[in-house]
């Protein structure tokens, strides 16, 4: 039997065989609201009536390994940036302004940096405005040097097919006290779970694995380690681990 | 003379002495009885405590089934259960979650520690919420190597620890 | 204001009548986590689940290894499914270091993972069906899998912990003859996989047991961030494989199956189906591959990468797998964060769980393709 044989019957069985099964290329493209609307936009500006629509997906090749154009902000001008994350991170720019600072721009991968004071706003805006709906990670990220504890919040989108590439990290910095004591001290961060309902878990994560305490948080409970740990967070990085 | 012997402390020297003979004599075939009918149906309790569980699993589906060697695959209460089979790592976490699955069995139970972790800490040695070894939660009858031991190494791990019954005393 | 009442219909207090439940880690139905169940009389009224019960502490071992040392104590976390869960971190990796991995091992990668999702499924599938009662698809599942293992044993050496993905490509090229039996093992296997529909997903019993059983919503599994079958299951079209194809996955024929019905049947025929796919992607693979060449690029030592931060994403047999590396231009990584499946699927347990009868909970909690180990790590 070739191979291309069985491929054809397969996929002919699978069609009867299966009435629920739908083809990932049958299925419209829905617009879909990303849910809860208790969320303030953030204030109107002028800047941005009307946003040009994105250029339609770049049809670039995607092939991962060819990495080579790995651009920081600083040597951008050189390599010619991939034009829909540059739009993208554009419109949040040109809203916010000085208070948003994109960090880099890579094939598929856009990371903004912002004060803690002002990512509720961004986080809202990329929610209602860039479509992204969902958070598939928050990593938290010791720096001793430069006394702070970034957290990076991972967003994708599920609803706008022409996003489902593209991952936006949004990091946002606390400042690191020297002798933690975790939820009592300065290492605050105000609380995406109202934006992204999906942080739920990851926060408490990180606020047990950093000490970073999220305020508005309903549950910063303890989720992973013992009930009994009574050390400083393991993942700072002067938790020194066994023989190391 | 013989009013001498028959004292209370002589009588109770001469049951004793009969009770030991007669013991001698039945406790062997007795306790191998009962150890016997230990060995054959060894039942683990359901805890599973890291990756090696997978493999586990593997040893009793139809491939190497555990089962006809007398290890039967239990889904029951641990009240009825005699055999730990602690499959990996033990977190800081598991660890006194272990201990009192232990101690809420019943006589006589047996310990088989299964994988590297359970062992000494294996891969985790560093690991900041790992234990090294389970020695220190829980006394171990077999140690079975590996990471993850094949379900032919737990298997002869098994058959080792139905040895070691056959010798003991029967308690 | 209750003695107002005639007698039978006085107000009681709620809370007296809810009972709380420890469901594991000791538990038939749970696996290496707790439950904590509160219920009113048979139904389920809250769960507030307690993982934890094997966090490793991967994360912060990772920052004390070098690149290569990190493989096999990264695969460890599902060690049934390792070649999905270090292929964002070679990915990762070789992002980091600039590296070129050559076109027989893209192949050879994609196989081997599909392969490896098998496995994890099949073995997943073994535990559904004996939590549900159902013997028999405790056992054609799990002496099935062994097929995929043997092959896998002879690509990589080892039952499930393979180590096989290294930065730059795979250890070794694959042994002589290696596409004949691997093609005739997975038709055979795929020929095996389609009985399973007569035994367990037509059964009646299985279909009045999980149909509209924890219905998770379109709208609240996009909300909830949930991955993989859970999502897909839901009507939500998305496949990582198709959407950002890594590797050489979109020169691949394959599609996505999408159910919408969201309920535990859903949830649990989805892997199923990926399982079929599967086997159309490794016969796929095969006619593709070419048929030499080099499988591997040679590294230097102690590989450094430069100052960057890569996140890389891949489908494993539980969802969306990325890993964000943070590289600082040492041996070892800054920061390894490993984002799986299984934890970010662990948020819609509450939601599932609620209104529930306490005997569904195994048929809800386990449809969810939930593996503790990886959500601990
Ligand atoms: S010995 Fe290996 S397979 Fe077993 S629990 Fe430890 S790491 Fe996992």
């Amino acid at each position: 039997m070739s191979s291309s044989d069985t491929t054809e019957t397969n996929t002919k069985k699978k069609r009867t065989r299966k009435p629920r099964t739908t083809k990932s290329k049958t299925k419209k493209p829905e617009e879909t609201t990303p849910a809860p609307a208790e969320i303030t936009t953030p204030e109107t500006s002028t800047l941005v009536p009307s946003e040009p629509e994105p250029a339609p997906a770049p049809v670039e090749e995607i092939v991962p390994e060819t990495e080579e154009k790995v651009e920081t902000e600083d040597v951008a001008p050189q390599v010619e940036l991939p034009k829909f994350e540059k739009s993208l991170a554009d419109k949040v720019t040109q809203k916010f302004g000085s208070k948003a600072e994109v960090a880099y721009i890579k094939q598929n991968r856009i990371r903004i940096n912002v004060k803690k004071e002002d990512i509720k706003d961004v986080a809202s805006y990329i929610r209602d405005e860039l479509n992204f709906d969902h958070a598939e990670s928050v990593s938290g990220v010791d720096y001793p040097d430069e006394n702070k504890i970034e957290a990076v919040y991972h967003l994708g989108s599920y609803t706008d097919p022409e996003l489902s590439k593209q991952i936006l990290a949004l990091a946002t910095s606390a400042p690191r006290e020297e002798n933690p004591n975790p939820g009592r001290d300065s290492t605050r961060l105000p609380s995406l779970r109202d934006v992204f309902y999906s942080v739920e878990f990851h926060e408490r994560e990180c606020f047990e694995m950093l000490g970073v305490y999220f305020d508005d948080h309903p549950d910063n409970r303890r989720l992973l380690l013992p009930e009994d740990w009574a050390d400083i967070p393991p993942l700072r990085k002067d938790f020194d681990i066994k023989g190391r | 003379m013989l009013k001498e012997l028959v004292t209370p402390h002589g009588v109770n020297a001469f049951v004793g002495k009969l009770g030991d003979i007669l013991v001698k004599a039945i406790d062997e075939p007795l306790g191998y009885a009962i150890n016997w009918s230990r060995l054959w149906s060894l039942w683990p309790v359901h805890i599973e405590t890291a990756c090696c569980s997978v493999e586990f699993g593997a040893a009793s589906g139809p491939r190497y089934d555990v089962e006809r060697f007398g290890i039967i695959e239990a889904f029951g209460s641990l009240r009825q259960c005699d055999l730990v089979v602690v499959q990996g790592t033990i977190t800081r976490k598991m660890a006194p979650r272990l201990r009192l699955v232990y101690d809420q069995m019943p006589e006589p139970k047996y310990v088989i520690a299964m994988g590297a972790c359970a062992i000494t800490g294996g891969l985790y040695f560093d690991s900041y919420n790992v234990l090294p070894g389970i020695d220190g939660v829980i006394p171990v009858d077999v140690y079975v190597p590996g990471c993850p031991p094949r379900p032919e190494t737990l298997i002869q791990g098994c058959m080792l620890l139905q040895e070691k019954i056959k010798r003991m005393k029967a308690r | 204001m209750t003695a107002q009442l005639p007698p039978g219909l006085q107000l009681e207090k709620v809370d007296e009548r809810i009972m709380t439940l420890n469901v594991g880690p000791q538990h038939p139905g749970s696996g290496h986590m707790r439950l904590i169940v509160q219920v009113d009389g048979d139904y389920i009224v809250a769960c507030d689940p307690d993982p934890g019960y094997v966090h490793r502490g991967e994360e912060k071992m990772a920052e004390y290894r070098n690149y290569i040392t990190n493989i096999p104590h990264l695969e460890r976390p599902v060690i049934h499914d390792s070649c999905n869960i270090l292929y964002p971190y070679c990915l990762a990796v070789e992002e980091i270091l600039g590296l070129e991995v050559p076109e027989r091992a893209k192949y050879v990668r994609v196989i081997a993972s599909e392969l490896n999702r098998c496995v994890y499924t099949m073995y997943w599938l073994a535990i559904y069906g004996i939590f549900l009662g159902h013997s028999t698809m405790f056992m054609w599942p799990a002496g099935d899998r062994e097929l995929l293992i043997d092959l896998l044993e002879k690509i990589t050496g080892a039952r499930v912990t393979h180590a096989y993905f290294v930065p730059g490509g795979i250890r070794n090229d694959l042994p002589a003859n290696f596409e004949d039996v691997c093609l005739r093992q997975v038709n055979y296997f795929e020929k095996r996989i389609k009985e399973y529909a007569d035994i367990f997903y037509d059964n009646p019993i299985l279909i009045s047991r999980t149909e509209n059983t924890g219905i998770l919503s379109r709208q609240d599994a996009i909300r909830l961030g949930t991955t993989g079958s859970v999502l897909r299951a839901s009507g939500v079209d998305f496949d990582i494989r198709k959407k950002e194809p890594y590797d050489v996955y979109e020169n691949l024929d394959f599609q996505t199956n999408v159910l919408q019905s969201g309920d535990s049947y859903a949830r649990s025929k989805i892997p199923w189906l990926d399982m079929l796919e599967s086997c159309r992607i490794i016969r796929d693979a095969l006619k593709k591959m070419p048929k030499s060449g080099a499988v591997r690029v040679k590294l230097k030592p102690n590989p450094k990468g430069g100052d960057v931060e890569v996140y890389r994403r891949v489908e494993s047999g539980r969802g969306a797998l990325g890993m964000h590396v943070i590289s600082k231009s040492k041996p070892e990584p800054y920061r390894v964060k490993i984002s799986v499946g299984s934890f970010r699927n662990l948020i819609c347990m509450p939601y599932l769980l609620r209104g529930e009868k306490l005997g569904n909970m195994p048929a809800v909690y386990w449809s969810l393709n939930y593996w503790p180990v990886e959500a601990d790590r």
